[in-house]
């Protein structure tokens, strides 16, 4: 395996390409994200995107924040070329609800707020909420392992050259 | 950050490795051996070491356990003392005029100055009680697989480091390439493309 420095910043564009492919699919075909995750309502993009656009060897972040932001120059910023570095999600699953935050550069998971947990009173009750806890993280966590399986198998494959990107250019120019 | 808390960030990483002999045994010895060691009256600035997550502030792995289910749960504490700049900069100037008034001299040479910083420093350090950062951690030692939450670089490699060389056992951070290498599932000749693939570009 490569060194693992070299490894993050040579190969951290596959971040940004999952979360475009991510945002791409949400969008178009919400019900193939389903299949990630067996009791899942519903994967969208909440209530913040950035994106990164570089050109003449000058690198311009675009994020856009907001309960009722519309996308729109997101959309603006991929048709120039940019690529999203960051989305913040939403998922359901019945009446629970998380909300989290993925950096593509590192697929760091941050900001994750997952559905509220019964009240420690006594320190017997902490063993319970750590499984709790654990239970409800691991919702996300393997949400986003079973997404970017997805994503690396179509990534290595013909398919991503010959189908995929095709999709993702007419759906960005949409 | 704490696990239990309304909002949190995870670092995820591979365990590369398996411990020989008694495990819950040799993860306790490891983690008494380099729990955190208070640096309060002393000249150190910083310290990094294991403590319990469920009484961070006074770790006991002697009598309390960090088995929870199928998880080994146990927290990262990193004490630091924080020096405002500007304080150094009073007590190096009072100090220096007073060892140039005791020495007859004008001026000090750049080592000695060095040197009379680093004494103000250790002073200082002395005095200042550490800040304590706890930084929780869920190994799940037969998935392989280590949360950490926290996602600041620093914290991170003290981390690997302290894990390295408590338990003998590699971390590999999930980014990337090492989930597409490591956690995919992808084959060899995946892998052999993988390794030469190049950026996309979605827009000519």
């Amino acid at each position: 395996m490569l060194d693992v420095s070299i490894a993050y910043n040579r190969y951290k564009f596959l971040g940004h390409e999952f979360l475009t492919w991510l945002w791409f699919i949400m969008d178009v075909d919400p019900a193939c994200i389903l299949k990630a995750e067996s009791d899942m309502v519903s994967l969208e993009v909440d209530n913040r995107i950035v994106l990164e656009n570089s050109f003449d060897n000058r690198i311009e972040n675009i994020r856009i924040k907001g309960d009722e932001a519309g996308f729109e120059e997101a959309k603006l910023s991929l048709q120039k070329g940019g690529v999203v570095t960051e989305l913040n999600f939403s998922l359901k699953t019945g009446d629970h609800e998380w909300k989290f935050n993925i950096k593509g550069e590192s697929l760091n998971i941050s900001s994750l707020k997952s559905p509220e947990t019964g009240k420690i009173e006594k320190k017997e009750d902490i063993e319970g909420a750590v499984l709790e806890k654990i239970y409800l993280y691991e919702k996300v966590v393997l949400l986003v392992e079973n997404l970017y399986k997805q994503f690396i198998t179509i990534r290595v494959s013909s398919k991503w050259k010959n189908e995929t990107i095709p999709l993702i250019k007419k759906w960005i120019k949409s | 950050m704490r696990l239990l808390s309304s909002s949190v960030s995870i670092t995820r990483y591979k365990v590369k490795g398996k411990i020989q002999g008694s495990l819950i045994r040799t993860i306790m010895d490891g983690l008494k051996k380099n729990s955190i060691t208070e640096i309060d009256n002393q000249p150190m600035g910083k310290a990094a070491g294991w403590t319990s997550f469920d009484n961070p502030y006074l770790p006991d792995f002697e009598t309390s356990s960090c088995v929870i289910g199928a998880h080994f749960v146990f927290s990262l504490r990193i004490d630091k003392k924080n020096i405002p700049p500007k304080t150094i900069k009073k007590y190096y100037t009072v100090e220096m005029a007073k060892r140039l008034a005791e020495s007859g001299r004008e001026y000090f040479s750049r080592n000695e100055k060095s040197q009379i910083k680093e004494y103000v420093v250790n002073a200082l350090s002395l005095s200042i009680p550490a800040t304590p950062n706890i930084y929780d951690i869920i190994w799940n030692y037969d998935g392989s697989s280590l949360w950490f939450f926290s996602n600041q670089k620093a914290a991170n490699e003290d981390l690997e480091t302290l894990f390295s060389k408590s338990f003998g056992l590699t971390l590999i951070r999930l980014f990337p390439y090492t989930m597409a290498d490591l956690a995919s599932g992808i084959t060899d000749k995946e892998r052999d493309l993988l390794s030469t693939i190049s950026p996309t570009k979605f827009m000519d």
